[in-house]
Formats: structure tokens, sequence, C-alpha cells
């Protein structure tokens, strides 16, 4: 299961980071959004993935599910989601006043 | 007593959430606002003296004990780390007070900047590590806000890649996270740091230990990961610079700072003395090669932040009690040093209407109380005696030759010295030559805007003719930092 997981995380990393090369605003956007999945997802393989028990610790319980990584990573989401939300209205304020989401564009001149 | 140690992240928390119903009203919003930093100043200067006096204090949050839940640890870096961010923070306001528009103002200007303030001293504060990335979150999320404030074209262009750079090191830091947490089992620093000197898993905690180092670099403005900051320190207002050079890139160096001495020094002679060292001395060398190759007041202060960044990581790498004490000496003074050199030239962009060197010139005839200002903090950044930098960068330079660290040493004499021509450039372009400003913009008084600054030039002659209390103080620190057993005993109580 941590193998899937494993590669699974992998794919998502190869992609995010084949969408922050491109020059589209609005990808790159996307790129962050994926990334924080990828990221949220090896934050609760971490600690192992322990299936069929339940995230309670009592001295006659034969295995646990370790509670913290759900818990981090509600945490990490509730957190990327606030980002995410102010940076689409930033590239949204970005493309309205630059009117171009080319980033090619966006590169500013050398001499301002 | 314990519990006084999380007010430095309550109070502006509550007081911010107050001041967003208030948004409409900008003088209730300053007066509030201006109280609450002083109070906390008051709150950080009595905190530093308590923790000097009596020890450590450490704030098990809600009841839950040390390894298990999440503890608020005030040691003598942590409350050195809280003061001077709450100095910087009220400077600024008060000189925010003054320069940034009322329009500015009511769109949440004040909310952001409390926010701002949790989130820097909550990360000093901090003893856990997946809460030192949650108060990161909460002073970039703040600093997003802060650093495109106002929207203009240029901020919104140079902001996005802020932001986004910011995003992908914060992504970086849930990895590192992710990985201690599988080699370790826990997050509570004290307790990670037991759990390494106990595990003696090298290799794997090395891959973490740079993982970490790239994140914090990244925040800190370290070579190779410095690009993003001159040019998005470039477009806020004065005041908003000069915050965010004083405190966001000390925050990166800070934990730096925290997991290299406390978790990660397991293995010295690579970390430290090899990745460490060699960083700081090409960071060295980028960033004052950027300010010279400038010919713009804000832009040379942008590069001089991640030149003069590096003096601290050095002394890091040399790791003796001697090189720590330079970098927290360091740090006191570019604290206090940079923030000023950054409201200077909002004053002067005040008279003259620019930053950019070649347009401006003759500031001495008309201000001359600016000028000398400017020029006592100017010749302490560069490192003339008796000012603040000259006992900084000396103790610095002492120990890394005492360490034979002889190359990264030479680098350092020598940024110093160039160091000192950018300062002459900025006074001889600014202040010398021909008036280029016109009579009407001579008579702008700038008076009030130098009195929020006073203090600080005040503090660098202060720390340089009282530099043997204030060293004793920094060799305190450093001794209590390169004794990682303190630190985790007061947090495990064992």
């Amino acid at each position: 299961m941590e193998l899937i997981m494993a590669i699974v995380i992998g794919i998502i990393f190869s992609v995010t980071i084949y969408l922050f090369m491109s020059k589209n605003l609005l990808r790159v956007v996307a790129a962050t959004l994926l990334l924080s999945h990828g990221v949220h997802l090896l934050l609760l393989t971490m600690s192992g993935l322990q299936r069929g028990a339940s995230p309670i610790l009592s001295f006659d319980a034969e295995a646990y599910t370790d509670p913290l990584p759900q818990a981090l990573v509600l945490t990490a989401i509730v957190i990327s989601f606030g980002v995410t939300a102010i940076l689409l209205v930033m590239a949204y304020r970005t493309y309205k006043v630059h009117k171009t989401d080319d980033l090619e564009n966006l590169r500013g001149s050398a001499d301002e | 007593m314990s519990n006084v140690i999380i007010l430095p992240i309550v109070v502006p928390f509550i007081i911010g959430a107050i001041l967003i119903l208030l948004y409409k009203r900008h003088t209730i919003q300053r007066v509030i606002s201006g109280i609450t930093m002083l109070a906390l100043l008051a709150l950080s200067v009595f905190l530093a003296i308590y923790v000097y006096q009596h020890g450590t204090i450490v704030l098990e949050v809600g009841g839950w004990e040390a390894p298990f839940g999440i503890v608020i640890v005030a040691d003598l870096l942590s409350t050195l780390m809280v003061l001077l961010s709450t100095l910087v923070g009220t400077v600024c306001m008060f000189f925010a007070f003054q320069t940034v528009a009322q329009d500015r103002e009511k769109q949440f200007f004040y909310p952001l900047y409390l926010f701002l303030m949790i989130g820097v001293n909550g990360s000093f504060l901090t003893g856990d590590l997946f809460n030192l990335f949650v108060f990161f979150e909460v002073m970039l999320i703040s600093s997003y806000g802060l650093i495109v404030h106002g929207g203009t074209a240029y901020q919104l262009r140079e902001s996005f890649k802020y932001v986004i750079i910011n995003i992908f090191a914060s992504a970086l830091f849930i990895v590192a996270i992710a990985w201690i947490y599988s080699i370790t089992g826990t997050m509570n620093m004290a307790h990670i740091a037991e759990r390494v000197a106990e595990l003696d898993q090298k290799g794997a905690l090395n891959i973490v230990a740079i993982m970490l180092f790239i994140v914090f670099a990244s925040k800190g403005a370290l070579f190779p990961l410095y690009f993003w900051l001159p040019k998005s320190y470039y477009g806020p207002p004065a005041a908003i610079a000069a915050l965010f050079g004083g405190l966001l890139t000390k925050v990166g160096i800070y934990a730096i700072i925290r997991t290299f001495t406390l978790i990660f020094n397991h293995d010295i002679a690579f970390m430290h003395k090899g990745v460490i060292v060699t960083i700081a001395g090409i960071t060295m060398i980028i960033g004052i090669l950027g300010a010279l190759a400038q010919s713009d007041f804000k832009r040379i202060l942008s590069y001089l932040i991640i030149s003069q960044v590096s003096f601290m990581v050095m002394g890091l790498g040399i790791f003796t009690p001697l090189a720590i004490a330079g970098a927290v000496y360091y740090i006191t003074h570019h604290m206090i040093v940079e923030p000023a050199l950054f409201l200077f030239a909002g004053a002067v962009q005040k008279i003259t209407g620019t930053t950019d060197l070649k347009k401006m010139g003759g500031l001495l005839g008309t201000h001359p109380w600016l000028t000398w200002m400017f020029f006592i903090t100017a010749i302490s950044l560069a490192g003339i005696p008796p000012l603040s930098g000259f006992f900084s960068k000396f103790s610095l330079i002492l120990a890394g030759f005492q360490e034979q660290q002889y190359v990264i040493s030479a680098v350092a004499l020598l940024v110093g010295l160039l160091t000192l021509i950018t300062m002459m450039k900025i006074f001889s372009h600014t202040f010398w030559g021909k008036q280029k400003h016109s009579a009407e913009q001579a008579k702008i008084s700038v008076g009030k805007l130098l009195l929020p600054i006073l203090p600080l030039v005040a503090l660098t002659i202060i720390l340089g003719f009282g530099a043997e209390p204030i060293f004793n103080y920094s060799m305190e620190v450093a001794k209590d930092i390169l004794n990682p057993t303190n630190y985790i005993e007061s947090v495990l109580k064992e």
C-alpha cells in the first residue's frame, strides 16, 4: 500500500513540476494546488498506512492507527485552502492590470 | 508565570481581529495598533529580562504534556528575537502612520500588520516543528497581503512570484516534516533532538537536514534561493519594506540556527563546516556584487540584506561559542540597522520623490539631520568602530581565524570593505553633489519621520559603546544554544 502511495505521490510531483514550467498564469496556480495535494498525501503516508484499526490506544488494543498525521494534514489542508484563495485573487488582479496571463510578458524590464 | 509567554502571540491576534471590524475608521485603528505595539514592546522587554534571570520558561498549551502536546518555549535566543522583532515592528508602525496613504490604511493595513507579528513571534517561541510550519504560514499569508497592498502593477507582478516561491518552499517544509516524522516519530523539537542523538542514522538525517536547510534558506534568502528578494522588496512602501527587511529573512535565519544547533548537530564536519560555511561565503559575495551593480537606493539595500544575512549563517557554520555569539550580536545589529536604512530611503523618497540615486543629490545642504543620521547608520552597517557593526564582524572573523576557516574569514573581510563602498556610493550620490531637488521639495520637513528612526540610530551607537555587556549577553545566548541538553531538559522535564 505504501509503495502504491509513493508512486502516486511521485506522479503528482512530476505533473506539478511540469505545470510550474508553463507560461500560463492559471496553470501555475493549478500547479500549487496539485503540489499541496501531493504533499498532503505524503504527510498521510509517512507513519505507515494501517488499515482496520481505530486511532484509539487502549491496553487491550492489538493495533491502532496513528492519529497525528490526520490532525497534521487537516491543518495543512486548511492552510493551503487559504493560500490558494489569496493566490487566485492575486492572479486575477495581475491579469486584469497587465492584460496578459503569459508569464513571459510579466518578467519586468530592467530599466524601471 | 509560564502563561505570560503566549501573550506576544495572543495579544496581536485579538487586537487584529477587533481592528478588522473597525476598518473604516483609520484614526481609531492607528491609536489602538500603536498602543498595542508599545504594550508588546514593554512585554517583550520584561520577558527577555525575566528569562535571563530565571532561565527557560516552557508553556504546555492546553495542559498536554510535552512530547504529545504543543509547547511554547521561551529561552534566551527566542526572547531576544521577540524583543528585536517587536522593536522593529513598533518603529515601522510609527513610520507607517506618516507615510502610508489613508486609502491604503483603510484596506486592512493594520490587521495584516498585527497578524504578521503573530506569525513572527510565534515562529520564535514555538517548540514544535509542525507548529513552526503553521506560524510560518501565518506570517507568510499576512506578508502576501502586505507586499501586494495598494495593488500597483509592479507590486502585483512581483508579488505573484514572491507568493509562488514561498508556496513551493512551504510544500518542501511539509515534505521535510513528513520525513522527520517517519524517522523519529515525533514533532516536538526537544524530543526529535533526543531521538536523533539516539538513532545513529547519519545518511537519512543528513537528507532531511539539507531539505530543511533549503526551506529556511529560501525564506532567509541564501544562495541560490535569493533571487526573489530584491525585486519584491522594491514594490511596497518604505515602512513595509523596512519591516520585511528586518523581520522576514531573520525568521528563516532563526529557524536555521535553532534546528542546526538543537536537532542536526550529529554531523558538524559535513553540515556546518562544509555546506553551511560554503553557502554563506557564496551568498556574501553574490549579495554584495548585486548591491554594487545597482544604482537605486532601495535595490542596493535589498541586495545588502542578502549579503548581511550570510554573516549570521557564517557564525553558525564555524560553530564555536565565539562564532555563535558573533552571529547573535550580528542579528541584533542587523535588525536595528537594516530597517533604519530602509526608513531613511522612505524619508529621502518623500523629499525627492524618487529612489534613483542618479536623480538626487545635495540633501546635505537642505536636510542636515537626515544626512548625519543616515551617515551614522551607514558606517555602522559597514563595520566602522566604535559602532555596533564593527564588534559583530570582529568576533565572527576572529572566530573564523581561530578555527582555521581562512577562506570564509577573508571573504568576510572583503565583503565588509565592499559594503563600505556601497554605503559611500549612496552617501555621495544622495547627500553630496549638486542639489537636484526643487526649492519646494527642499522645504519638505522630515522631522516627524526621523523621530521613529531615532531610537534605532541611538541603539546602534549604544550597542557599539556598550559592547561588553551586550557581548557577554550574546555569549550566554551562544552557550545556551550550543548546549541543547538545557533546552531538552526544560521541555521534557527529565
